[in-house]
């Protein structure tokens, strides 16, 4: 096992390429800028291809055509990029193509600003493009997370014919902490495995088409219906969470990706002091681990919702514990990260009314 | 005899075949409906042909065939 | 004389053309380039977003429908992982010419090693004949009720004009399929494309002026004769650039 210190945007680039990525399409935006960087140095010296597209648009339908003749690649952007990128997202997601989207996310809405922030979680969960789909989210909070999850995020992708989507942000971007790979040759991916791809059919089976279009209605709709039928199957198998002392906790604070390292901190003060606090950290935000989440909560009075953003995970919490109990939110948004000290406060005042009931 | 051959069901009558032929023998017959609603191109006088396959060169739905025995 | 049948290249599937429309007669030209070069099993062909949108049922090879104007981006996803397959874009005058732009431009300044077949009938056909960037000064759509006026909607986009300036473009011809004559000079623009590719030199683009009879409400005869009149002096034939890049 290689052991190095890198910066998360680099990790999960050279993790990326372990994985069999070919191809990379990207366009600048900060703050991804580093994984794009990485690709260009990395990709010409090991058989793959980075390409600098003219546009978000550009880059997404350039994966697009190479994940259709069925090579694994991928593309990454920042919150305002990926905006750009849902139309083909939903081309992606209707023609059941796998490929892995990254997004690094920060401040919004519009062009808002360039600091971290958690503020597209609905985008990635409920609206990554229009029709009726879902992409696979993988929220890692570590740099080796975001090599594991994007080695992860590839195998599922593939497995189950979707995109997978890594919801990283400014924070575990920027950061470095040290990150091991497993060791073995690279090898770039081709298209054996995937009898659909449109790869030429070299003369020897009848043509592939990659489409997502299907004029009459009974049709478009039973292709929809059979993907939601393997989406089931996603739900069954994908879904992850991490819990830290919440066997006898009473109050759990759920948070993901950087925001759970921060709550992870105030969880351990609050411990200190003797407040009964865990913490539960989602790790696939879509399938959303509600068995996980519901678990972690077994056993709790209170629960707080922290996130940088102003709130948007907290709905899919309460539909997880089915409303069983209190949740409350912190957050801050717009690229300002929260304190680990604020989100004790909050745990303190939580356990204060606890108290006093 | 006769070398184009027209697939009646295939034809929509749009006429193109006939500003190609050089002998002036495609044309649009008005006795019989295709299919698809449309009155079809035919060859007025086989033994005039000379097989050039002109009309099929304009035919912009493949649905005229030429045969020439064949031999470049 | 040889015999002439369909193309292999084509499938059995009839086209859902209108009469007349000549979208027709350019499938089956590229589908007899693909057969005379003996690449179907090697192609891979990328559809637009317009009337051609279903031509992924026509051609025999792999063939994948793209988003709106993204063909372009689409094809350079497919080349750049398979660089030795032929990959060419079908395309429309508003697919290519206005949504697709950045897609088509920046395609061709990087040399992209594709063919794109740009059809130019200046309309939008499917959605029932608005205005299209090449829709010429004064002509009547549904969007132009009183002719395309240039003080308000400004000048049809020339594309093969535009791109004769661009250094990755190995080929840019303009061709028509009016006539036996200008189809056979069209298949021989095409030709010339795939053997660009083939020889890995550089982008290629050949535009075909094309017809619309329903929406310019003529027949198809004198929508050929309408188009000589009225496109051809606009938008002059001819090759606009000619050699490899690399």
């Amino acid at each position: 096992m290689e052991r190095n210190l890198m910066k998360g945007n680099e990790a999960l680039a050279e993790a990326a390429i372990r994985a069999g990525c070919k191809c990379f399409f990207g366009y600048p935006i900060t703050p991804q800028t580093e994984i794009s960087a990485y690709m260009a140095k990395r990709m010409p010296k090991v058989g793959g291809v980075f390409l600098q597209a003219e546009s978000e648009i550009a880059a997404i339908n350039m994966v697009y055509g190479c994940a259709s003749s069925g090579i694994r690649c991928m593309t990454s952007s920042s919150s305002p990029g990926i905006s750009l990128k849902s139309e083909g997202v939903s081309y992606i997601a209707g023609s059941d193509l796998p490929c892995v989207i990254i997004n690094v996310m920060r401040g919004g809405p519009g062009l808002g600003g360039i600091q971290p922030s958690q503020s597209d979680y609905w985008q990635a969960t409920r609206a990554l493009g229009h029709g009726d789909f879902q992409v696979l989210v993988y929220a890692p909070s570590s740099v080796q997370e975001m090599a594991d999850y994007v080695t992860k995020a590839f195998d599922m992708a593939d497995k189950f014919r979707m995109p997978a989507l890594i919801l990283a942000d400014g924070l575990l971007g920027q950061m470095m902490e040290p990150v091991t790979f497993a060791d073995g040759e690279i090898k770039m991916s081709d298209a054996s495995g995937k009898p659909w791809a449109t790869c030429g059919h070299g003369n020897k089976r009848p043509h592939n088409i990659i489409n997502s279009l299907y004029l009459q209605a009974e049709e478009l709709e039973q292709h929809n219906i059979e993907r939601f039928k393997r989406y089931e199957l996603v739900k069954a198998e994908c879904p992850e969470a991490e819990s830290y002392l919440t066997d006898d906790a009473d109050i759990v604070v759920a948070a993901y990706g950087s925001t759970a390292r921060l709550a992870r901190s105030a969880v351990d003060t609050a411990r200190s002091r003797g407040i009964k606090a865990g913490l539960v950290r989602p790790i696939t935000l879509w399938p959303f681990p509600d068995k996980q989440i519901k678990a972690a909560c077994a056993n709790a009075k209170r629960v707080l919702v922290t996130e940088m953003s102003m709130g948007q995970m907290v709905d899919d919490i309460k539909l997880a514990i089915e409303c069983r109990l209190p949740v409350s939110f912190f957050g801050r948004t717009g690229g300002v990260i929260p304190k680990p000290s604020e989100i004790l406060a909050q745990i303190v005042t939580l356990d204060e009314e606890l108290k006093g009931e | 005899m006769a070398k184009m051959k027209v697939d009646f069901d295939a034809c929509k009558g749009c006429g193109l075949c006939a500003t190609a032929c050089p002998k002036k023998i495609v044309s649009i017959q008005h006795d019989k409906l295709n299919k698809k609603g449309y009155y079809t191109a035919v060859c007025i006088d086989n033994d005039a042909c000379i097989g050039c396959a002109l009309c099929a060169v304009m035919c912009p739905d493949c649905a005229i065939t030429v045969k020439n025995g064949g031999v470049d | 004389m040889p015999d002439f049948t369909k193309p292999h290249a084509l499938t059995d599937v009839p086209f859902h053309y209108c009469p007349g429309c000549t979208h027709g007669i350019v499938h089956r030209l590229v589908a007899e380039v693909i057969d005379e070069m003996e690449i179907e099993g090697d192609t891979i062909g990328i559809c637009p977003v317009g009337c051609s949108v279903m031509a992924y049922d026509y051609f025999n090879c792999d063939m994948i429908e793209a988003a709106h104007g993204r063909a372009p981006a689409v094809a350079t996803g497919v080349k750049r992982a398979n660089p030795d397959k032929f990959v060419f874009t079908y395309q429309g005058d508003g697919d290519l010419a206005a949504i697709g732009t950045a897609e088509t431009i920046h395609a061709a300044t990087r040399g992209e090693n594709i063919t794109v077949i740009f059809i130019n009938n200046t309309t939008y056909g499917m959605t029932g004949g608005q205005m299209a960037p090449t829709t010429l000064p004064g002509q009547v759509t549904q969007t132009t009720p009183y002719g395309r006026n240039t003080n308000v909607e400004g000048f049809p986009v020339k594309v093969c004009e535009i791109l004769s300036q661009i250094s990755g473009v190995a080929l840019a011809e303009r061709v028509t399929v009016t006539d036996p004559a200008n189809i056979r000079k069209a298949k021989a623009a095409i030709r010339k494309g795939f053997e660009f590719q083939k020889n890995k030199q550089g982008f290629s683009l050949i535009e075909v002026l094309s017809t619309c009879p329903t929406n310019w409400g003529k027949s198809p005869v004198e929508s050929l004769e309408w188009l000589k009149e009225n496109m051809i002096p606009y938008y002059p034939l001819g090759v606009y650039k000619e050699g490899a890049v690399r």
